[in-house]
């Protein structure tokens, strides 16, 4: 038998054996197939970002046409589910209880001002504690108050002339759905899951049970071990893509603007460098419960919070900006929502593309250096 | 009293057992530390620096004026000026810049004739919370210009202007949510991975067996098993809340002991699902897979970082299962609200009942795992 059939037998036993123990092992079918469904459904269907039926309080001290056209803008919005109240302080009660999350209020002078001043106050009050949504409900009542007051001045057989009117377009994402940006970015948490979690607690139980070394004295080389030991993740991981483009597509009518063909190819190119985080932190961290933190804490939070899968990048401050550069999921969330909302972009799919290269080649040079450190020890 | 000191034994011994190995030791310090201060800087959604450019066709002094509230608003950064429509679309494409503000060569002169002007603005929709966020900010601007020339050229401003006040967080800083969220998050995840672990791993050293052969009934077991994880729970809760008041001076405006009872709740609670993935697990690597599989989806599910009101109303049942859920409250209720017992006995019951539940049921499987 020639060398080279002797090393494809050798590769082949070595997927072999660790497909099999991916198959029985139902806590890696949990991961590489439950988790992704699990987070896929949540994001999809639970987590959303755009306020929708925010529950308002409505007090009118004085109520007559102004206040009824003023509250009547509010009720034509999607946004708001309006509660009435006889008085602030009730509004308030309920305010405190977290029946509502903000108040608008209309005082007895309302129309009195409105009509010989022309300087009435719609006083708001919002619930500031969750700061987005404040801002964003904020948002909408500006949004509401400017069509009111197109119609005010209709009604009064004026026209109404800001000076100056704002035309905004918002490109790649015209209804602004969270859920868009959202379930695309979710990929590359699926895909560090796989790659990093999964397969550094996998190879770190090699090493747990002494199966490493007995690994090691087989005539099996450590490229071919290693090969063979990623390969079977390498494909798990790439299941979850198909199965996360697949449902994003689908079932979420993600549009996927760009080339598959060239997803998938960026895809590849982050498995395999989340591949090789996950062998760096088997090789460092010897043991699985060791293994499965490091992982949880430099691979999968990162991934969360730092990759501006959420999060704006440009945002936080400059140290924390820093450390975003050393964060692979960084590039590949970047891909990612270019490839689904505004297509073939070439210089931010190739730019980044060549940063996940650059990272893949330095992985690849620790953990080769770790392994022999290893065997000579 | 034979009972108690035998329990208090097995809290000792599950404690060191625990403690004594250097690299988990430093898993239960080191990670909880550097997610604080990394969650606690990285996890905003308040805008700053937005990259933006100026495509201003207008030669006229009010185009100029409106640019420059654009530049002098911390929440925006000028990246440069461009001369042609076909300038826009890589701009944004290549994420140089968020927005572009486009005014056209009529700008100033539809101004001054008493015409609406118009501002257009093209917004990099990829990420949509951003783009609302940047939408709201430049809204303000253009509101406060529009009050400021109606003014000045004596027309009639609006007849009626929004006075908003927001209440609890005057600023609208998205650090006083998030930040004390993260109590709640830590000490979940790392009582969670104490209990979760705690008989796999005496199963799989084969420990387990021998602590059957004790005089130890099962719910002595149990309740010594649960005690650490309590105990860890609370001293890094307790390190947690200094760090938010101290460190990120988050406001405490609430009773200590209020929060301190939704803690003790929601350890308990947190330590009976612990216990339950740990009497189903067979091995370690189950154990923390395990753990994983619950803590994703509360996390995800508790109004940490999105707000409960926004999920599907199905989704909002699924949430009153969920500890996380009822501490997320108390937490920002004690910090930022200064909630007292008696506005959050409706959030303390349902984490008494849940820890109830989960320590009964952690019990049932443990015995039968026994037998």
């Amino acid at each position: 038998m020639n060398e080279r059939a002797a090393s494809r037998m050798r590769l082949v036993g070595m997927i072999r054996k660790e497909s099999l123990q991916i198959l029985r092992d139902p806590s890696s079918i949990a991961i590489a197939f439950v988790m992704p469904v699990v987070l896929l459904l949540l994001f999809g269907y639970g987590v959303s970002l755009d306020a929708r039926h925010v529950p308002l309080a409505v007090v009118v001290e004085q109520p007559d046409t102004n206040t009824a056209s003023l509250i009547g803008s509010f009720q034509h919005s999607a946004y708001f589910n309006l509660k009435s109240f006889d008085s602030i302080h009730a509004a308030q009660q309920a305010f405190d209880l977290r029946e509502v999350f903000g108040i608008v209020w209309l005082r007895n002078d309302f129309s009195e001002q409105l009509l010989s001043r022309g300087n009435a106050s719609i006083g708001v009050i919002v619930n500031g504690v969750n700061a987005n949504q404040a801002r964003i409900t904020q948002g909408y009542i500006q949004g509401v108050w400017q069509v009111w007051l197109g119609h005010y001045a209709r009604s009064r057989g004026m026209e109404l002339t800001l000076p100056v009117a704002l035309a905004p377009r918002i490109w790649f994402n015209a209804a602004v759905s969270s859920r868009d940006f959202l379930v695309p970015g979710l990929i590359a948490l699926i895909m560090t899951l796989i790659g990093a979690l999964l397969t550094s607690m996998v190879v770190a139980r090699e090493w747990e049970r002494g199966t490493m070394e007995a690994l090691m004295v087989t005539p099996i080389r450590i490229g071919e071990l290693v090969i063979g030991k990623l390969v079977p993740y390498f494909v798990l991981g790439m299941g979850g893509m198909l199965l996360s483009v697949a449902t994003a597509v689908w079932l979420f009518e993600v549009p996927l603007r760009g080339s598959f063909w060239l997803l998938s190819a960026a895809s590849a190119l982050f498995m395999l460098v989340a591949l090789g985080m996950g062998l760096v932190i088997s090789v460092v961290a010897k043991n699985q419960f060791v293994a499965g933190q490091i992982a949880i804490v430099v691979t999968f939070l990162p991934a969360f919070i730092l990759s501006g899968f959420i999060f704006q990048i440009s945002s936080m401050p400059a140290a924390i900006q820093l450390i975003t550069h050393i964060i692979p999921a960084r590039y590949y969330v970047a891909i990612l929502q270019t490839l689904f909302l505004a297509g073939d972009i070439w210089p931010i799919v190739l730019s980044n593309c060549a940063v996940l290269a650059l990272m893949l080649f330095v992985l690849l040079a620790v953990a080769r250096r770790k392994l022999h450190k290893r065997l000579d020890a | 009293m034979n009972t108690l000191r035998r329990i208090f034994a097995l809290a000792v011994k599950e404690l060191l057992a625990i403690l004594r190995d250097k690299k988990s030791r430093f898993v239960l310090i080191g990670p909880p530390i550097i997610q604080l201060i990394v969650f606690g800087y990285a996890a905003t959604f308040d805008l700053n620096n937005i990259p933006v450019a100026v495509y201003n066709e207008d030669s006229g002094a009010a185009s100029r004026v409106l640019v420059a509230r654009l530049v002098g608003s911390p929440h925006f950064d000028l990246v440069g000026h461009i001369e042609r429509d076909a300038q826009i679309a890589p701009l944004i494409d290549n994420k140089d810049v968020l927005m572009v503000l486009h005014l056209g060569p009529r700008f100033s002169a539809d101004l001054k004739r008493g015409k609406t002007a118009s501002a257009q603005l093209i917004i990099d929709g990829r990420n949509s919370n951003t783009a609302l966020l940047a939408l709201g900010y430049l809204r303000a601007i253009v509101t406060d210009f529009n009050i400021d020339w109606a003014r000045r050229h004596g027309k009639p401003g609006p007849p009626a202007t929004l006075q908003i006040r927001p209440w609890y967080n005057a600023n609208l800083l998205s650090r006083w949510f998030v930040v004390p969220g993260i109590v709640g998050l830590l000490t979940l995840v790392v009582t969670t991975i104490v209990t979760g672990l705690s008989v796999a791993r005496e199963r799989e050293a084969g420990t387990f067996d021998q602590l059957l052969v004790t005089p130890l009934r099962p719910v002595d077991i149990l309740i010594g098993k649960s005690i650490p994880g309590i105990l860890i729970g609370l001293i890094e809760g307790s390190f947690i809340i200094t760090m938010v008041v101290f460190w990120f001076e988050v406001p405490l405006r609430g009773s200590l002991g209020a929060l301190y009872i939704g803690m003790f709740l929601f350890l308990l609670s947190a330590v009976g699902i612990g216990l339950m993935i740990s009497s189903l697990a067979v091995t370690q690597q189950q154990g923390i897979l395990g753990t994983f599989l619950f803590l994703v989806p509360a996390v995800i599910l508790s109004g940490f970082a999105t707000p409960i009101s926004n999920m599907p109303e199905a989704v909002q049942y699924l949430t009153l299962i969920n500890p996380m859920r009822y501490f997320m409250v108390i937490v920002r209720g004690v910090f930022l609200e200064g909630d007292s017992y008696v506005l959050l006995f409706d959030q303390y019951w349902p984490m008494a009942i849940i820890a109830f539940v989960t320590l009964s049921l952690a019990g049932w499987l443990f015995r039968r795992r026994m037998n």
